[in-house]
């Protein structure tokens, strides 16, 4: 596929999602008052993505103020649904509901994931947030597609993000040995080939265990800001230049973004799952334009499954607008880090 | 080529891929590049430490010690790499990097380069003071004798975590004698001050300290709190809030503001023009960044005339290029910085009760004046109704001083938590009670300024007793 075979898929995804949720016979409420409300039909003014200026940014607050049946596609037959949920630090936390995305989405992962590394049939650990989050029962799937089993270390990043705001920094550190207790106790007592955890977490649990040592041959790895400095920092010293790291860039509202094989600038970069979603590094102060290639901006996400319809969704990350690359002939996002990280401190990297 | 300054990491030199450029502080192109660790890697070597403490084992204290001295030479005039590329460093190059990243006077860089001298020179006696005369060779055996009684120390620490600031070359004297107490560093540089840190380390190993000794890691935030978090001994630079933050942790000694004071007895008073001299000197020494400057003059009477007689005495020390010999005020490279002081000191004057002296000796020109890029806050001296003015009993880092007059038997219960005084009296009596006053960490008595420094007496806290502590020992 090259960029304009991309380019197609994606403007077909785009017109079928749109046909999809602003039928009468398969759309969800929330977007069919949508469309009643602003007057105008995206299936005939949106025929490609260079038309996806048309909407406007998708605000995530509806996510928490709106019920969530309002979001239930008719198409989907009346299926009971997943709840996923994200942030929530405090109050009401944002809700999307799911079906099958989740299974496509990793599927699709782990046709990315070599079998050297990702062995077929092993087992998995994965240490992070659980309970209400679409990745508890992702990285279960993925395991369990390609033929193993998934052990879960749960992390609650609302407890811990409480903890930092109120200067609890040993209790922080605290619950956090708590968590690698646990992870430790599995690794060492189970016998477990692949892990997802969050880079926090991988650190802490590379000084108390030699992670190939134990027997794990890859780690996919998401969640925080991933320098290039700490990326070398993890391939060379924690796991040892021995097991294999797979960073990973996603959130309950996109689904997965995969890195291109890092090289020795240890620069990471991701490409979204187009055409289910689209990353765009766009002009924080007019957000209709694009970023040239090389510069950083502001990422915007624009998710097209017929279970979730959100465009142009402003994320709170910004990034370098990298090129497309074989394997991915759409845009690319690198060095993603909190948006205002250069002016503003972010209680970020918690886990 | 421009100079890139790496990490150490138990003297292994580490290339981090976060490269950031140092430029002057008057803008331009970049100085230097500097490499910054990332958080984890910090956390991860400083669970295993132990080489730097067995290769400075392998040394006796008396080596040590030679050794501290021969590199108090060796940072004073040799040359020295700057990075790990072959680039040199002389003395004058030292002087002008530092000058160009961090802003401050060649004059005071000069003066802090022989303060820091001095540290190496003296660091037998400072160790002979802070550990009250004990033989050198106490720490070379498991136990020995000291006064006839059988000691034995043992240290607290792996290694001495220090994060420094960016304005001051001079605290670099604070972890010197460390090396020679067999205590391996850890040191998280200041961003626009990695080439002090750095010399002294080269110093030190040029003269023959082993490498191992000594870690330095140019960092963000994390990597300070990573070195906090993580060390077993800690010294670090910060204000009221960061010194509240450790006041009960005791791995971590917090160097905070000073409220040095001057005080001067009934006894003395009517010659207080004698002593304007040591009071210009102990508010004006080193530009006023130290601790030990003095922040505040207490006085039975005559406060107008000694206010201000100061502020007219102060009044040439000016902004001066920082080239000019006469130049002694350091600028402010962060413009926020002269800002917020001028901010307090303008709303604690509106507040009333207080009266810039300074002022009207400037003809009612500013006191934050602009140079060369440098924002400088102008020497000021406020004459204030009470200690308990907002800017009464509040430390600055410029030449700052507030004159206040008090009965002298009402001074020792209002001034608190003084890090140096100067007493200025004969009076024996009222000598007594600042001596058993606990709330004094240094007292100078009689007409010594608050910056007099004699080496073998301890500086906010006894680092030997900070990275040893006393054990038992019997031996049959």
């Amino acid at each position: 596929m090259n960029t304009e075979q991309a380019k197609e898929m994606l403007d077909k995804q785009l017109r079928d999602i749109l046909s999809w949720h602003f039928s009468d016979d398969t759309g969800c409420p929330f977007w069919l008052d949508w469309k009643n409300d602003v007057g105008w039909d995206p299936r005939e003014e949106v025929q490609s993505f260079d038309d996806i200026h048309k909407f406007d940014h998708f605000q995530d607050e509806w996510l928490r103020d709106e019920k969530n049946e309002r979001f239930v596609p008719k198409g989907m037959g009346g299926r009971p649904f997943n709840v996923f949920e994200t942030g929530g630090t405090t109050g009401l936390p944002k809700q999307r509901v799911g079906w099958d995305d989740y299974k496509h989405d990793y599927e699709m992962f782990s046709e990315t994931l070599s079998d050297e590394h990702f062995p077929r049939g092993a087992n998995w650990i994965m240490v992070g947030p659980t309970g209400p989050r679409r990745l508890r029962l992702a990285v279960e799937h993925l395991a369990q597609h390609r033929g193993g089993s998934c052990y879960h270390v749960d992390l609650d990043p609302r407890w811990v993000k409480k903890l930092i705001i109120r200067k609890q920094i040993d209790e922080v550190e605290r619950y956090q040995k708590h968590v690698i207790d646990q992870a430790v106790e599995i690794i060492k007592h189970r016998d477990i080939g692949c892990m997802f955890t969050t880079p926090k977490l991988l650190e802490s649990i590379g000084e108390r265990i030699s992670v190939p040592g134990a027997g794990i041959k890859g780690v996919f790895c998401g969640g925080t800001t991933m320098t290039p400095q700490a990326v070398r920092f993890w391939v060379e010293e924690v796991l040892e230049g021995k097991t294999h790291l797979v960073p990973t860039y996603g959130n309950t509202l996109m689904g997965l973004a995969v890195s291109r094989p890092l090289d020795d600038t240890y620069s990471v970069t991701y490409y979204a799952p187009q055409p289910r979603a689209v990353l765009r590094v766009v002009d924080p102060k007019d957000t209709a334009i694009t970023m040239p290639y090389g510069e950083f901006g502001r990422v915007e996400l624009t998710t097209l499954t017929k279970e979730f319809f959100m465009p142009r969704f402003l994320e709170r990350d910004e990034a370098i607008r990298r090129e497309p690359i074989e394997k991915c002939p759409w845009d690319g996002v690198g060095d993603v880090r909190p948006f205002g990280a250069m002016e503003k401190k972010v209680v970020e990297g918690v886990y | 080529m421009l100079p890139t300054v790496p990490l150490l990491r138990q003297g292994q030199v580490y290339r981090s891929l976060d490269v950031q450029d140092i430029c002057p502080v008057q803008g331009g192109d970049p100085v230097a590049r500097i490499t910054m660790a990332n958080s984890g890697l910090i956390k991860r070597d400083l669970s295993n430490m132990s080489d730097g403490r067995r290769a400075l084992q392998k040394f006796s204290t008396q080596d040590l010690l030679d050794i501290t001295l021969k590199a108090g030479d060796v940072f004073l005039n040799e040359e020295l790499p700057v990075g790990d590329e072959g680039i040199m460093q002389g003395p004058e190059e030292y002087l002008h990097s530092l000058a160009a990243t961090s802003g401050l006077p060649h004059s005071l860089i000069r003066m802090n380069m022989e303060r820091l001298h001095g540290v190496f020179s003296q660091v037998p006696t400072i160790l002979k003071g802070l550990s009250r005369g004990m033989s050198t060779d106490v720490l070379d055996v498991a136990y020995g004798s000291q006064s006839g009684v059988t000691v034995s120390f043992v240290p607290t620490t792996n290694s001495l975590g220090v994060v420094l600031p960016s304005n001051s070359p001079a605290v670099n004297a604070l972890w010197i004698p460390a090396i020679a107490m067999k205590t391996p560093v850890v040191l998280k540089p200041g961003r626009e001050e990695p080439w002090t840190p750095w010399r002294v380390i080269q110093s030190f190993i040029k003269a023959g300290a082993p490498a191992e000794a000594f870690s330095f890691y140019p960092a963000h935030h994390d990597g300070s709190t990573a070195i906090i978090r993580n060390c077993n001994r800690v010294m670090l630079f910060g204000g009221d809030d960061t010194v509240k933050q450790y006041e009960n942790d005791s791995r971590v000694e917090v160097h905070g503001a000073g409220r040095s004071k001057i005080l001067i007895g009934d006894d003395e008073i009517e010659n207080w023009k004698d002593h304007l001299d040591l009071m210009v000197r102990s508010i004006s020494a080193n530009s006023g960044r130290s601790c030990i400057n003095a922040s505040c003059v207490i006085v039975p009477k005559y406060g107008d005339e000694i206010a201000d007689a100061l502020a007219e005495a102060l009044v040439p020390m000016n902004a001066l290029a920082q080239d000019d010999p006469k130049a002694s005020l350091s600028g402010f490279a962060n413009p926020k910085m002269a800002e917020w002081i001028n901010g307090s000191i303008e709303d604690g004057l509106e507040e009333g009760g207080a009266k810039d002296v300074s002022l009207q000796k400037r003809d009612g020109s500013e006191r934050y004046v602009q140079r060369d890029g440098m924002h400088y806050m102008l020497p000021t001296i406020v004459r204030c109704d009470s200690i308990d003015h907002p800017i009464g009993n509040t430390e600055f880092l410029f030449p700052y001083a507030s004159v206040i007059e008090m009965p002298q038997d009402e001074m020792l219960s209002s001034i608190g938590k003084s890090l140096a005084v100067a007493a200025i009296t004969k009076d024996n009596s009222w000598l007594d009670d600042l001596i058993f006053a606990d709330h004094i960490e240094r007292l100078n008595v009689g007409a010594m300024p608050t910056n007099h420094i004699e080496w073998d007496q301890p500086h906010e806290g006894n680092l030997f007793e900070f990275l040893y502590r006393r054990r038992s020992i019997q031996v049959a």
